[in-house]
């Protein structure tokens, strides 16, 4: 009797000690906030948060990779008591919805007929499915069965699914669910770190757009009157709309799949009247923002790209303060572009956008003079956004260029925004073919010059400048003359009195790149002149901060920084906008400000910056669709108003006007809502409307079925 | 030869899940997807192997001489209980990897019965300690085997038109029932 007890005691024993000598010399440390978190949650380890189990959850919670409102039994409950615990703000716990990226369904072109078990995985099996597209909702309805909370129907109209804001707890069963992958957890804050991949569904337009707009999403919007919803999505990617619906090139619009036999959609037009409409109302449509993440950000540099990382930064909970050398924040926006083209009244609108979200502003301090990146970093600061511009304008080194009365493209244009003198002149020769170039022609026509004469060493088709800025400054009486390049600058007195220049001729060089500039012999003249403007090319001021701070300069004179972090020599220190990639347009600089935001929100956040997978750079395949089928060409209607020449001498007046809100929601209607392969067709008679809408690629496919109706 | 016999039979002829019915609960619980499956079946080989080796020295050099056999039921929960914790404990601080792949489903084989089974079935069958470790082997990998072509089964039941009678756990038993069938047609290839 004795024996066994002994014995199973014994064992028992040492298994005892064993294990706690063990627990003991093999401790990990682990949070005991875990703990406490797993024994909140309701312990049904039923794995809808997407964690294996609770106790994992507790662990994924403690270490803040999700949010405390993930358990989907517990509900908003469990919520606030894990955040209570934690000591987190549980209203700022974001809501993640779910929402799919096709916008195809029984549209989209069809491979071949599917009638076998009617479930996207099963269909998925076949071939990769019955839709041509490799994006594409099958539209079978898995993800409607998967849901558990019936926050998903399909929509018989189309074939997608809809998505029940309400009821969605953003559980993501649906995106385990749907094969294709095309169904995500979308927050404000996926928004906006969220960059174009090549695996995605996008339009063309959206694929051009540097700032990467869901272009399809507003113009809908603007379709449909909502007016404030369409705001909204531009501003997800752009904070200054007012400012880019007047003076952006729209190169949305050059890819427009509407140009194969149409006219293209004046998508910048209808930002235009979409950010006037809220200007005119003078309310603004609120923007959520994220709880306070207690992280501090400088940002140096007031101008588009500065407003745009500070916006979105405080969108993501940071604290941002702008550091500014001008007296007034705005950068090129401001100093650069005359007001006939934006005045400044318009671009306060968009700043006191982006300042009301609570970001503090210094002016008049410059980096490298007042204070140094150093001292921001050392006072509290956890990263520093550089977004300096590129506010040195060059000069050419010619005979003769101490003379008075030569100046710069920007030294310029900035006088008219700040307290120095305006420079007039009767007799103005401009140098450069860009858009400063021709913001000076037009600003010194206004000014009451006689003559304006702009020359260009290029060709015309080489001018960088917009086309119609181009065509507008030739209407207002600029005189052009291109192939004709400076020689010297010619003076009496310290005063400018000509210019003399050589005509020249052009040779392709080889292996592309701009020709070769051969001047014709003999072909001297001397243009007249008071004053004589350059824009010829801006550089960044770096001299003081590189001597400062040490920071990395490349050999085009700008800062030097990782092309997919924008992380550049000194950690935590980014760069980004015209002193980064040179002079470049203004939606350009705002696409740099967010990419910067998510780089120093993920830096600061988590001390990584994980990489882009399929980041889309290159416009995807152009061939894909090379005719429209089904669309009637429809001319568009939204040109803008535009002011009388003889209106616009002596006066700043804003040339181009808004257009008006029925141009507005009849050009929207004209968006073909395109996807990488389908686009809407006009309707069709009923009997035809399923095959034909099926297949904008295949027509095959649709005489083989009036065929097989007709046989 | 014999160990090779004992292998063949452990795996397929005497497989422990689908002819000896032992172990069905993870069988039917962790086999919807195939990577829970690999997992749980990864974990069963390891234990399965250490308890076996464990049990069998404990039976062998302290339960036998003493002649204490019927208390091996007893015994062996004790001891599996207790080094699947300690493996677990061991694995949380030395191999982190290993213990985040395998980490879920240790626990939930502490009492499982396969291993428990086959750690009886060797003081039954009396096997010296090379037979014990092969016929350990074979038996968990037959165990793995079985686990994983049930869930590449129960990933495409998923996804098929099944009567609303039949779906879920229903038509699962009767999947294994038809799998049970098939490896008893490997009786006679070896005893």
């Amino acid at each position: 009797m004795t024996a066994p007890i002994l014995l199973l005691t014994g064992i028992a024993f040492i298994a005892a000690i064993i294990l706690g000598i063990a627990s003991r010399l093999f401790f990990v440390d682990e949070d005991p906030r875990i703990e406490a978190v797993a024994n909140l949650l309701p312990g049904a380890n039923c794995g809808g948060c997407g964690q294996a189990g609770c106790n994992s959850a507790a662990e994924a919670i403690v270490a803040r990779k999700v949010e405390v409102n993930v358990c989907v039994v517990g509900g908003t409950e469990t919520a606030e008591e894990i955040g209570e615990y934690l000591g987190y703000d549980v209203a700022g716990a974001e809501p993640m919805l779910a929402c799919s990226s096709c916008e195809g369904g029984y549209r989209a072109a069809r491979k071949y007929h599917y009638s076998g078990l009617q479930d996207c995985r099963a269909a998925l099996q076949l071939y990769h499915g019955f839709i041509r597209c490799e994006n594409g909702c099958l539209g079978l309805g898995s993800c409607e069965r998967a849901c558990r909370f019936s926050a998903i129907r399909m929509d018989p109209e189309s074939g997608l699914p809809i998505f029940d804001p309400e009821r969605c707890v953003g559980c993501g069963s649906c995106i385990e669910t749907c094969p294709k992958g095309i169904i995500s957890l979308v927050g404000e804050k996926t928004k906006i770190l969220h960059w174009n991949q090549y695996t995605q569904c996008l339009s063309p337009c959206r694929q051009r757009c540097p700032a990467q707009i869901d272009i399809p999403k507003y113009l809908a919007h603007a379709r449909r009157g909502e007016y404030g919803a369409a705001l909204s999505a531009i501003k997800d990617k752009n904070p200054l709309p007012v400012s880019t619906g007047r003076v952006c090139p729209e190169l949305c619009a050059t890819q427009c799949r509407r140009t194969i036999n149409d006219d293209p959609l004046a998508i910048n037009s209808i930002k235009r009247f979409v950010s006037d409409w809220e200007r005119s109302s003078g309310k603004r449509i609120p923007v959520p923002v994220a709880a306070d993440t207690g992280h501090k950000i400088a940002v140096v540099g007031g101008g588009p790209s500065g407003l745009s990382a500070a916006y979105y930064l405080r969108r993501l909970g940071h604290q941002v303060e702008i550091f500014e050398m001008m007296p007034k924040l705005g950068g090129m926006p401001r100093y650069g572009i005359p007001e006939y083209r934006l005045s400044e009244e318009q671009l306060q609108w968009d700043i006191d956008g982006v300042l009301e979200l609570g970001i503090t502003a210094h002016t008049n301090v410059t980096l490298g003079k007042d204070f140094t990146i150093q001292f921001l970093l050392k006072n509290g600061f956890d990263a520093v956004y550089l977004a300096i511009g590129a506010w040195h304008g060059r000069l050419l080194p010619l005979e003769g260029k101490e003379l008075t009365g030569i100046y710069s493209g920007i030294d310029y244009l900035r006088r008219f925004h700040t307290d120095e003198e305006t420079i007039t002149g009767q007799n103005f020769v401009i140098i450069g073919a860009g858009n400063v170039a021709m913001d000076c022609a037009r600003s010194a026509l206004r000014t009451g010059a006689s003559s304006v004469h702009l020359i260009f060493r290029f060709s015309r088709d080489l001018m960088e400048a917009n086309a119609h800025e181009i065509a507008d400054a030739e209407k207002e009486g600029v005189v052009m003359s291109c192939l004709v390049s400076p020689v010297r600058f010619i003076g009496e007195g310290g005063r400018l009195t000509g210019i003399e220049v050589q005509k020249v001729t052009l040779q392709e060089r080889a292996g592309g790149g701009l020709p070769d500039v051969i001047p014709v012999e003999g072909s001297n003249e001397v243009l007249p002149c008071d004053v004589l403007i350059q824009a010829v090319g801006q550089a960044a001021d770096l001299n003081d901060i590189i001597e400062a701070d040490g920071l990395a300069k490349t050999r085009y004179n700008t800062i030097d920084a990782d092309e997919e972090t924008l992380q550049t020599s000194l950690p935590g220190v980014f760069a980004g906008g015209d002193c980064y990639s040179g002079p470049r347009l203004l939606v350009e600089a705002i696409a740099a400000g967010r990419y910067a935001a998510r780089s120093i929100h993920y830096y600061v956040t988590t001390g990584e910056i994980p990489a882009i997978e399929y980041r889309q750079r290159e416009m995807m395949a152009p061939a894909m669709i090379d005719s429209l089928v089904n669309v009637v060409p429809q001319p568009t209607n939204a040109i803008k108003p535009i002011i009388p020449l003889e209106e616009r001498m002596a006066t700043f007046r804003e040339v181009e006007g808004t257009i008006s809100e029925r141009q507005c929601q009849l050009e929207a209607t004209r968006c073909l809502n395109c996807g990488i392969y389908c686009y809407d067709q006009d309707d069709l008679p009923l009997d035809q409307l399923r095959i034909a809408k099926s297949c904008p690629n295949e027509p095959h496919i649709v005489e083989k079925e009036k065929n097989a109706l007709a046989a | 030869m014999d160990l090779f016999y004992l292998a063949i039979s452990s795996t397929f002829v005497n497989n422990i899940l689908l002819a000896q019915y032992l172990g069905h609960c993870p069988f039917l619980g962790v086999s919807k997807r195939i990577g829970t499956a690999l997992g749980m079946a990864a974990a069963i080989i390891f234990v399965t192997i250490l308890s076996a080796i464990f049990t069998w020295s404990t039976f062998t050099y302290v339960l036998r001489p003493y002649g204490l056999e019927f208390l091996q039921t007893l015994t062996f929960i004790l001891i599996i209980a207790s080094l699947v914790q300690l493996v677990e404990i061991i694995l949380k601080k030395k191999s982190k990897a290993l213990y985040n792949a395998l980490g879920v489903y240790l626990a939930l084989i502490t009492t499982n019965c396969a291993v428990m089974g086959v750690a009886l079935l060797i003081t039954r069958k009396e096997l010296g300690f090379i037979e014990m470790l092969v016929f350990a082997i074979a038996s968990s990998v037959g165990y793995a085997l079985a686990l994983l072509l049930f869930a590449g089964h129960r990933e495409r039941l998923q996804i098929s038109a099944i009567p609303k009678s039949m779906q879920g756990t229903a038509i699962a038993l009767v999947t294994a029932g038809i799998m049970s069938l098939a490896f008893i047609g490997f009786r006679g290839m070896a005893a």
